[in-house]
């Protein structure tokens, strides 16, 4: 059989994946846009409106879902289905309606979800909101893709499974576990209370643990695991460069998800949680630096003999800016799991900080490359519509993304420090209320980064929607702009 | 050699290794913390919370409090001083979920419980600038409104008795009255006492005619980390 007549066999299921492009887009936006508003209130209480369900609270969640399970989710589907059915060369198992449904019932989940937060119904555990009926409806819903991607897999045209395939998998798989094992709840509906309300089994310091074993790992499976196997198809796809090291790839892909797992209880450090836990969780932490820094040599790399793609591609740009992105809060990460600086990080914006410069430079950044490259070729155009507006948009996402971290830094040890300083009497030097005010001046920055980083999420979807509508921007391509290449 | 090739090449080889691999640090981090009885201290004085301070408690998860307030005291100079005994592990015992929190945008509220009078928790729940002007946190006026929760704590009791907490059948059964006597305060108070020692008595918001969300949720703050008496906690029996 040639290559043509498996097309002709198996045709790709690529109107899904457009789908769940432009659902990534939306609810890109409106996490962004969220964040700003809830970054605002923080600078400007007025802005929580004296009502209840604008009140930062209820907010908050609504952005951490928005930007984590609505964008961060919707870029997973889109790519693990896009990548899963080239790398196999087949079509998706079970086709348009099983990937339909994962599709209707994911962006009803969110409605369902953010609708809920908003009218103060939540379990009240972080990244982990959604009541027991919305936790039941994901379980469903991934269960259908768990069954779409491994059918994929099965039916195969190729010996091997690729490499990004193996991260999405054990993305898949680990997430499936960790929502099950985080989310034992009873519905306070079977005993005579109302049915919007559950009672999580674990209480305390169990509750506390398990919550952190999942939190952590939906950072480590969700937020890296997936976007690694991202990584691995978009970069050399895009670099037109072979992956610089399998023997590398095997290597961190079984350490990282080892490793991973066992960091959680540094969310936990002097805390009640047992020592012993904690120590665990520090070395592990620390130990999870190595294999994190494996997939971002293993990504860098793989550009060897094509970096002056940097100069002329803004969508490599954007992938490389997010590895290198990747390896700067992977290693702040080993860093603040040390108990020493957990004790001056912990509770403070610090967090918050490192938590964006994942979020925003690594995970969006890389999305937002893979967004790039998929939309030109599932709509079939020669090109995007402007590779210009590419470009402003790395840069003023990237201007927005050092304000941010930049501002939570300064922030964060300035809280930290305000905390534990002791005037020469022996006294608390500030009351906790004159830590607040001393922030307000980064809250404002920090919201501003936001705005810039909301603004190039607009321009991207400008592009996106001329690229589909047809049009293309007349302008000079980035090779011809008259610079010469230094060769030696 | 070792070879790579099996879990290249069998997606159920793969998903096996996949398992077992995030498997074990998982197990190897919670199943002791159910085992090892030294995990949760022996103390006096905890209790499961009154209908009241339940209601309170759940107030405070519905308006995501743990977003910016931790309630869990690190055994540091600083933060002893400042909020009081570092928090222990016994004390959240039946707080289902957790709610230790990650971030101090706000102060902690661990021990929150006696710090300031009622009247001073009402003003600042309606506006928190009205008692401290560079305040950031949002306004909760709506507390002002009536607490809606007759028919379902009794429920709530049942299913927190179904994971773990030990409301005893009494309790259950008077879990609406004793919830109006600690709102009213007066005699029938008493038997609230009696069941959940050292529950603060109402009337909490000024407001005696009317059980609102504002006594419960002043209810639950004033009762945080007052159950404990701490001199009597044994340091070598604490486990860290």
């Amino acid at each position: 059989m040639t290559q043509a007549t498996y097309m002709d066999a198996a045709p790709y299921q690529d109107d899904l994946v457009k789908k769940f492009v432009l659902a990534a887009t939306f609810w890109g936006i409106v996490g962004f846009l969220v964040g700003v508003v809830i970054a605002s209130q923080l600078a400007f209480p007025a802005l929580n409106l004296g009502l209840e369900w604008t009140s930062f609270g209820r907010l908050r969640p609504v952005h951490t879902s928005a930007v984590i399970f609505a964008f961060g989710g919707n870029v997973l589907f889109a790519t693990t289905f896009f990548v899963v059915q080239r790398t196999c060369k087949v079509g998706l198992y079970g086709g348009a309606a099983l990937g339909g449904f994962v599709f209707y019932a994911f962006q009803a989940l969110i409605v369902v979800a953010a609708t809920t937060y908003v009218l103060g119904i939540t379990q009240g555990k972080e990244y982990a909101e959604p009541e027991w009926f919305g936790d039941l409806f994901l379980t469903v819903i991934w269960v259908v893709y768990l069954i779409t991607f491994v059918g994929t897999l099965y039916k195969r045209r190729e010996p091997h499974i690729y490499v990004a395939n193996w991260f999405f998998l054990a993305m898949i798989v680990t997430i499936a576990l960790l929502h099950l094992g985080n989310n034992l709840a009873i519905p306070t509906g079977f005993f005579g209370g109302s049915w919007l309300k559950s009672y999580n089994i674990y209480a305390g310091v169990q509750d506390a643990m398990t919550q952190w074993w999942y939190g952590h790992n939906a950072v480590g499976f969700f937020l890296t695991a997936g976007f690694l196997g991202i990584m691995y198809y978009f970069v050399p796809k895009r670099a037109e460069r072979p992956v610089y090291s399998y023997r590398l790839s095997i290597v961190h892909f079984w350490a990282l998800i080892f490793l991973y797992i066992w960091a959680g209880p540094h969310h936990l450090h002097y805390t009640a949680l047992p020592d012993w836990a904690q120590t665990l969780g520090m070395a592990f932490s620390v130990m999870l630096w190595m294999p994190s820094w494996g997939g971002m040599i293993n990504g860098l790399m793989t550009l060897s003999g094509a970096w002056e793609k940097l100069r002329t591609d803004p969508v490599i740009r954007f992938l490389v800016t997010s590895i290198g992105f990747y390896g700067m809060s992977t290693f702040e990460g080993p860093a603040m799991s040390i108990k020493a600086v957990n004790s001056l990080s912990h509770y403070t914006d610090w967090t918050v900080g490192h938590v964006h410069s994942g979020a925003l430079g690594w995970v969006a950044f890389v999305s937002f490359g893979a967004l790039y490259y998929l939309v030109p070729v599932l709509w079939k155009r020669e090109r995007l519509y402007s590779m210009r507006l590419v470009s402003y948009h790395f840069w003023i996402a990237t201007i927005g993304i050092v304000l941010y971290i930049t501002a939570m830094w300064v922030s964060g040890i300035m809280q930290g420090l305000m905390w534990r300083a002791y005037d020469d009497l022996g006294f608390l030097q500030y009351s906790f209320i004159e830590t607040v005010a001393a922030m307000h001046p980064y809250y404002v920055i920090r919201a501003m980064g936001g705005v810039l980083f909301l603004v190039g999420a607009l321009i991207m979807a400008y592009n996106f929607i001329q690229t589909i509508l047809g049009n293309m921007r007349d302008e000079v391509p980035y090779e011809a702009t008259g610079y010469v290449l230094a060769r030696g | 050699m070792f070879s790579h090739k099996i879990f290249e090449t069998n997606t159920l080889v793969l998903i096996v290794g996949i398992v077992v691999s995030v498997a074990i640090g998982g197990l190897v981090e919670i199943i002791p913390l159910f085992t090892i009885e030294n995990t949760i201290e022996k103390v006096e004085g905890m209790r499961p919370y009154s209908p009241l301070e339940l209601a309170g408690r759940g107030i405070y998860v519905r308006e995501g409090c743990y977003n910016c307030h931790s309630q869990m005291i690190r055994p540091f100079r600083d933060e002893v001083e400042r909020y009081g005994h570092y928090s222990l592990a016994a004390e959240s015992q039946y707080d289902h979920p957790f709610q230790w929190a990650s971030k101090r945008t706000g102060p902690d509220l661990a021990r929150v419980g006696g710090k300031y009078s009622n009247d001073w928790h009402v003003k600042h729940m309606i506006n928190p600038r009205n008692v401290v002007s560079k305040s950031i946190m949002p306004t909760y006026a709506h507390m002002t409104r009536p607490l809606a929760v007759a028919s379902t704590i009794a429920g709530e009791m049942k299913t927190l008795k179904v994971v773990g907490v030990p409301y005893t059948d009494e309790q259950i059964a008077n879990a609406v009255a004793d919830l109006e006597a600690q709102a009213k305060g007066g005699d029938a108070a008493k038997a609230v006492e009696a069941r959940y020692p050292k529950a603060k008595i109402g009337d909490f918001d000024g407001k005696p005619d009317e059980i609102t969300e504002m006594d419960a949720m002043v209810a639950y703050l004033q009762m945080l980390g007052t159950l404990v008496d701490i001199k009597s906690v044994k340091p070598e029996l604490v486990n860290r």
